[in-house]
């Protein structure tokens, strides 16, 4: 089974069932089933999403902040212990290692600009070996996971003939 | 009083896709498989090639023929993945869309009363350009039983001494057919001998599955007698742009340019820059879309099959025709009932010629979300169709058995 193409799909559209993914890539409905089971157990698959266009509803809800930091890294343990400590927060929605001036950067969410505000000074600084942190707030998003999200895009679909030739 | 306008055009016939474009245009939510374009996006750095060209100010005509790094790397294409030579100079015309190449050829191939052999189902638009030469279209059927091909011994049948050409479209809108080199081998001393030209529409070329793409040019006998029509519109997500090409002999190549320079002057030039773009840095992309179609027929095809429409597993383009005749409906009725029942979308056989009866095309140039819900839609339209026809059957037994019980 090509495992790789499987993972593909299901990165674009996780509501592929089994049987839609057997049906197309050949394959059989119950072993594709059973890959994908094994693959939930062995968390290669983590989890399924749906992407969100924001910038149309929940306006008002939601505040996004990439926030760099800059840590000191403790001697036998590297970056991953302090790392953990701040992904472990449910704030944080993806965290990076990165090359640069800062070390790690986080995408994360509140409520308001004075919820994230807080998040940062009160958790994230106050952690052993932070060192500093700069704080970016999102303006607005044009694109997540591969799909574009700026406005517009609708009318040009629209517009395509119905039935053609 | 005002004279009449040419006899010719008022005759030809309306396009058969015309009616179910004006119905399901008229209603909402409308799940469409009924179109002939990719649902994909021009590759952003192919149209960024166009807008660059677009801001650098190449905004004027280009040489007749089309921009020479255009026709250098439309030579250099074909050579490399079909293994055909074609000079630059002199054998290639950059073409608005593959339809004026179309056109194209039939201006410059016939004379009022010559006949030109046309695969029925096929596309829409060779008879027209046929009949507006005043020439004759003559049919040849094909069947599903082989693969919707053309066999030699139906083109042997149809040549005439007055058959000037063959129009062919492999692989296949609308029966997603293909010839394989094979099939072509057969009908090659055929071809030689009649002297016939063949006329060969190709744009679904890059859109071939399951095995290598084929064209009658890779045939050195006939090589001279071959037309290629190509273009940018499947393959690399285009159709907007309209931009096609023509591959011919330098003979048949000088003539065409003589009516395409004073129609046309040249293509679009922003669209040539984009596909210099396509061509030199593309074909990722044309792989990538290749790939996505390649599933989605794989899910459509085992839909149908599951839901009692028996389908061959076309190998190219992205049209499956699908056999509608099990539901006892004529093609333009299962399409119209379908679209009014079920808000789907697709194109009975018959628009594509009168041996399109009983069958449908199904388009998936389209997500593979939108495919499964219109599956769902069709499937929920046979059992309404299949459980009508049991209740009519109930009622008339009925109706015997109170005759007999009033005899």
């Amino acid at each position: 089974m090509n495992i790789q193409e499987l993972l593909r799909l299901l990165e674009k559209d996780a509501r592929l069932n089994a049987r839609d993914l057997a049906e197309i890539l050949g394959e059989d409905e119950q072993e594709v089933a059973e890959q994908i089971d094994e693959m939930e157990k062995n968390k290669i698959i983590c989890g399924y999403h749906t992407v969100i266009n924001y910038n149309k509803v929940l306006k008002d809800e939601l505040v996004m902040a990439f926030i760099e930091v800059d840590i000191k890294p403790q001697r036998d343990k590297g970056y991953d212990y302090t790392a953990s400590l701040i992904a472990n927060y449910p704030e944080v929605d993806s965290m990076y290692l990165i090359t640069g001036d800062s070390d790690f950067i986080c995408l994360v969410q509140g409520k308001t600009m004075f919820e994230v505000a807080r998040f940062v000074s009160d958790k994230i600084a106050c952690i052993q070996d932070v060192n500093s942190t700069k704080t970016l707030f999102v303006l607005k998003q044009y694109k997540q996971s591969g799909l574009l999200t700026g406005d517009g895009k609708e009318k040009v679909i629209e517009e395509r003939l119905v039935v053609s030739a | 009083m005002i004279k009449k306008p040419s006899q010719a055009v008022i005759d030809i016939k309306p396009s058969g896709i015309r009616k179910f474009f004006d119905l399901a245009s008229s209603m909402k939510g409308v799940i469409s498989l009924g179109v002939g374009e990719p649902d994909f996006d021009t590759p952003w750095h192919v149209t960024e090639a166009g807008v660059d060209s677009l801001a650098n100010g190449q905004t004027h005509y280009t040489a007749n023929r089309g921009l020479l790094r255009l026709r250098q790397e439309i030579s250099k294409f074909h050579d490399e993945h079909y293994g055909t030579k074609y000079d630059p100079d002199k054998e290639i015309i950059v073409t608005v869309g593959g339809s004026e190449a179309v056109d194209l050829c039939c201006r410059t191939l016939l004379e009022p009363g010559d006949e030109v052999i046309v695969l029925d189902p096929n596309y829409v638009a060779y008879e027209p350009a046929i009949l507006l030469q005043h020439a004759k279209p003559v049919f040849i059927e094909l069947k599903e039983e082989t693969e919707f091909k053309l066999l030699p011994e139906d083109l042997e049948k149809a040549i005439t001494d007055k058959t000037k050409a063959i129009i062919l479209n492999y692989p296949s809108n609308p029966t997603g057919g293909v010839m394989t080199r094979e099939d072509y081998e057969k009908l090659v001393p055929i071809i030689k001998k009649s002297g016939i030209y063949v006329i060969s529409d190709e744009i679904y070329a890059e859109l071939t599955f399951d095995g290598e793409f084929a064209s009658l040019a890779q045939f050195d006998e006939v090589k001279d007698q071959v037309i290629v029509i190509n273009g940018f519109s499947k393959a690399f997500a285009m159709t907007g742009w309209r931009l096609g090409y023509t591959l011919s002999s330098r003979e048949i190549s000088s003539l065409m340019l003589k009516i395409h320079q004073f129609v046309i002057m040249s293509a679009p030039t922003p669209a040539q820059h984009a596909a210099i773009e396509a061509l030199k840095n593309g074909y990722p992309d044309v792989l990538e879309m290749k790939k996505s179609y390649e599933q989605r027929r794989n899910l459509l095809v085992s839909r149908l099959n599951k839901m009692g429409l028996k389908t061959n597993m076309p190998h190219g383009t992205f049209y499956v025709f699908a056999n509608i005749k099990p539901s006892r409906l004529s093609s333009d009725d299962f399409c119209t009932q379908l679209l009014e029942q079920e808000k789907v979308a697709i194109v009975p056989g018959t628009a594509f010629g009168v041996h399109g009866e009983g069958f449908v095309r199904i388009s998936y140039a389209t997500s593979l979300d939108n495919i499964k819900k219109a599956c769902e839609k069709i499937e929920h339209f046979l059992e309404t169709l299949d459980n009508q026809r049991k209740e009519e059957l109930e009622a008339e037994v009925l109706e015997v058995m109170e005759e007999i019980i009033s005899i």
